[in-house]
């Protein structure tokens, strides 16, 4: 891989001047009040999951007929994401994907108690208030009042109007497939909050040559973990850790320094792609010499868990070198605040984040593949599928390791800190993956967003 | 094995109770064996192409084929040892496996088809876990068992698991 692109405003990392509980220079020192402080959790939730960002709620896949609803959560909140009907003379502009607030209008109850479901309307059972598939409230018992003789009891005031009470609306933004929603009105669009540097990514799994690619849904994992949201984005910002703590990543040369690789963000330093392409893994003493979870002698009893095959779409004309082709076979997508999206050999999957205080998050796994997918690469997929999750050969070790970071944060003071200077202190996107400048470039982003 | 046999029928009576009672003896060892960590004996309570399938519910019960783990032959079963044992990193707790007894659902020259439930429950040791035993995983056995060499393996054993959340990983198999 050859130069990166031309980056463009790097701007965030000197942009943090007020911060002044952050007393150390740049985002290369993160204090651990980053990740233990109850109020400030408080406001990550109104500036970053209920502010000005696009989060990740779904796949259009898991609702593909009418009136089909999941549940799903931006930051705390718990929305549904459904498929409404659309208007014949709509259907050339709307997709017909809402996203609406689990909270009923009227005493605030969270109405719809199943994860997934088909529903015509949803009735809170309270008082059974109703509501279109869209969140517009379609009526309520007795809102004209109960004629007892020639008197009429009770009903709401004349200056109830049944359309200012409707749920609670988020703007939604699909892109090939994937169901993102904000509570903000001033959130850009889709495409310029994810910006050009991500895009041609994105566009290589999930954008096809006529229209985006249709997903099968294989199935969800989820987990808990006792640690703040942030680790998890961090870990897979990480490209330092993978060939180090994971034994098959760095023996099988799925992810190890030795292999051709890029660190790719946006213009703002929050999303970032860790892209690279496997090697023969195997000795090398740059790589390999005192790395105890290295295991040279190492074989699989049934290689059919690690049965990869390269897929055509793998290749794509290299952003960063117009007219040369690349082939990766792993990028890791971040895309801040909430959703990460693994490819990694013929595995694919979203992990959506949901946090609970600052010391506890869901991590949530939808695995899918295409809906062109030989009966034999459904397979390949799920058996591969057992490296991932809370239970894979290498991210089980993930959520081990954030549990036990935040009980590290936990026993200091207010003046302990990480130390991210792996390559320096910069912001910059790298042609190797000995470094952390993309977690850097998280915290000097995020030091904009929350500065008081 | 449809209805259960009239009182009168003692040698049927007694069949059903000698494989029941088989049944849980072997529950009772695979329990024995994750709980003691011996988790080396673990494949050889399988046929050589025995499969292993841990499973969210909400995944078997709609159909979707994505599982926890999910491994086709001792082989893979020995490879998932090797990673409990050498290349996951994880803090190490232990497990208690307490097993319902055995429903057997059918019953013909093919195979024993038989269902239990389970709770697991986890313990930090060493004071790294909090002091807490946690519910950690509960769920069904749905087995599919057949005799090599007299003693009954399992042919297929899938855990289906109520349990919403891992809480935080799952290492060993349940």
């Amino acid at each position: 891989m050859n130069a990166p692109p031309a980056s463009t405003a790097k701007s965030t990392a000197e942009s943090t001047a007020e911060f002044p509980r952050w007393t150390q220079p740049g985002s290369s020192r993160i204090p651990f009040w980053v990740y233990t402080d109850a109020q400030l959790y408080q406001r990550e939730l109104e500036k970053i999951f209920y502010g000005a960002h696009w989060c990740y709620v779904g796949l259009e896949a898991e609702i593909p007929n009418t009136g089909d609803y999941k549940l799903s959560h931006v930051g705390e909140r718990q929305v549904l994401m459904v498929r409404d009907r659309i208007a014949p003379k709509d259907r050339a502009t709307d997709h017909g994907i809402r996203v609406v607030e689990n909270r009923c209008a009227h005493r605030g109850v969270r109405f719809c108690q199943t994860g997934h479901g088909n529903a015509r309307s949803f009735v809170c059972p309270y008082h059974q208030w109703t509501y279109k598939l869209n969140g517009d409230l379609a009526g309520l018992p007795f809102k004209d009042g109960v004629k007892d003789g020639d008197r009429v009891n009770g009903g709401m005031p004349e200056s109830f109007d049944i359309k200012d009470h409707g749920l609670t609306k988020l703007r939604v933004a699909l892109l090939h497939g994937l169901v993102f929603a904000t509570f903000s009105d001033s959130t850009e669009p889709l495409e310029v909050y994810l910006g050009p540097d991500i895009m041609p990514w994105l566009d290589r799994i999930f954008k096809g040559a006529a229209g985006p690619k249709k997903l099968t849904l294989l199935g969800y994992n989820r987990q808990r973990i006792p640690g703040n949201w942030k680790l998890m984005m961090e870990n897979i910002k990480d490209p330092y850790h993978p060939g180090l703590l994971h034994t098959w990543f760095v023996t099988f040369g799925l992810w190890r320094a030795d292999q051709k690789s890029r660190m790719v963000m946006d213009a703002e330093g929050r999303h970032a792609v860790m892209i690279s392409r496997r090697n023969e893994g195997g000795q090398n003493t740059a790589v390999t010499e005192g790395v105890t979870s290295f295991k040279p002698s190492m074989t699989l009893h049934d290689d059919r868990l690690l049965d990869v095959v390269p897929e055509a779409w793998w290749t794509i004309d290299d952003p960063a070198n117009p007219g040369t082709p690349i082939t990766p076979t792993v990028t890791m997508i971040t895309l801040f605040p909430s959703l990460i999206i693994q490819q990694q050999v013929n595995s694919l999957s979203t992990r959506h984040i949901v946090p609970r205080g600052q010391g506890e998050f869901d991590f949530v796994w939808t695995h899918f593949g295409f809906a062109d997918d030989t009966p034999g690469m459904t397979q390949r997929r799920l058996r591969q599928a057992n490296l991932f999750g809370p239970a894979g050969f290498v991210s089980a070790d993930d959520g081990e390791v954030i549990e036990l970071s935040q009980q590290g944060f936990a026993q200091a003071g207010e003046n302990g800190t990480t130390l991210c200077e792996l390559d320096g202190t910069g912001t910059e996107m790298t042609e190797h993956m000995v470094t952390e400048t993309l977690i850097r470039s998280m915290y000097a982003y995020w030091k904009k967003v929350m500065q008081p | 094995m449809t209805a259960p046999p009239a009182h009168s029928d003692t040698t049927a009576l007694l069949a059903t109770l000698l494989l029941h009672h088989e049944v849980n003896q072997l529950n009772a060892a695979y329990a024995a064996a994750l709980d003691d960590k011996r988790f080396e004996e673990w494949p050889l309570f399988f046929t050589e192409h025995g499969h292993y399938k841990l499973q969210a519910r909400e995944n078997f019960d709609r159909g979707l084929p994505l599982a926890l783990m999910a491994l086709e032959s001792r082989g893979m079963m020995k490879d998932r040892i090797y990673g409990v044992m050498q290349t996951i990193y994880h803090s190490p707790y232990y497990m208690r496996h307490i097993v319902g007894p055995a429903r057997i659902t059918s019953f013909d020259e093919d195979a024993i088809r038989a269902e239990a439930n389970y709770v697991v429950v986890r313990t930090k040791p060493g004071g790294v876990g909090g002091g807490t035993s946690d519910v950690y995983n509960v769920g069904r056995y749905i087995d599919e068992l057949v005799r090599a060499d007299g003693v009954l393996v399992f042919r297929s054993r899938l855990a289906v698991y109520d349990s919403e959340m891992v809480l935080n990983s799952l290492i060993y198999p349940i």
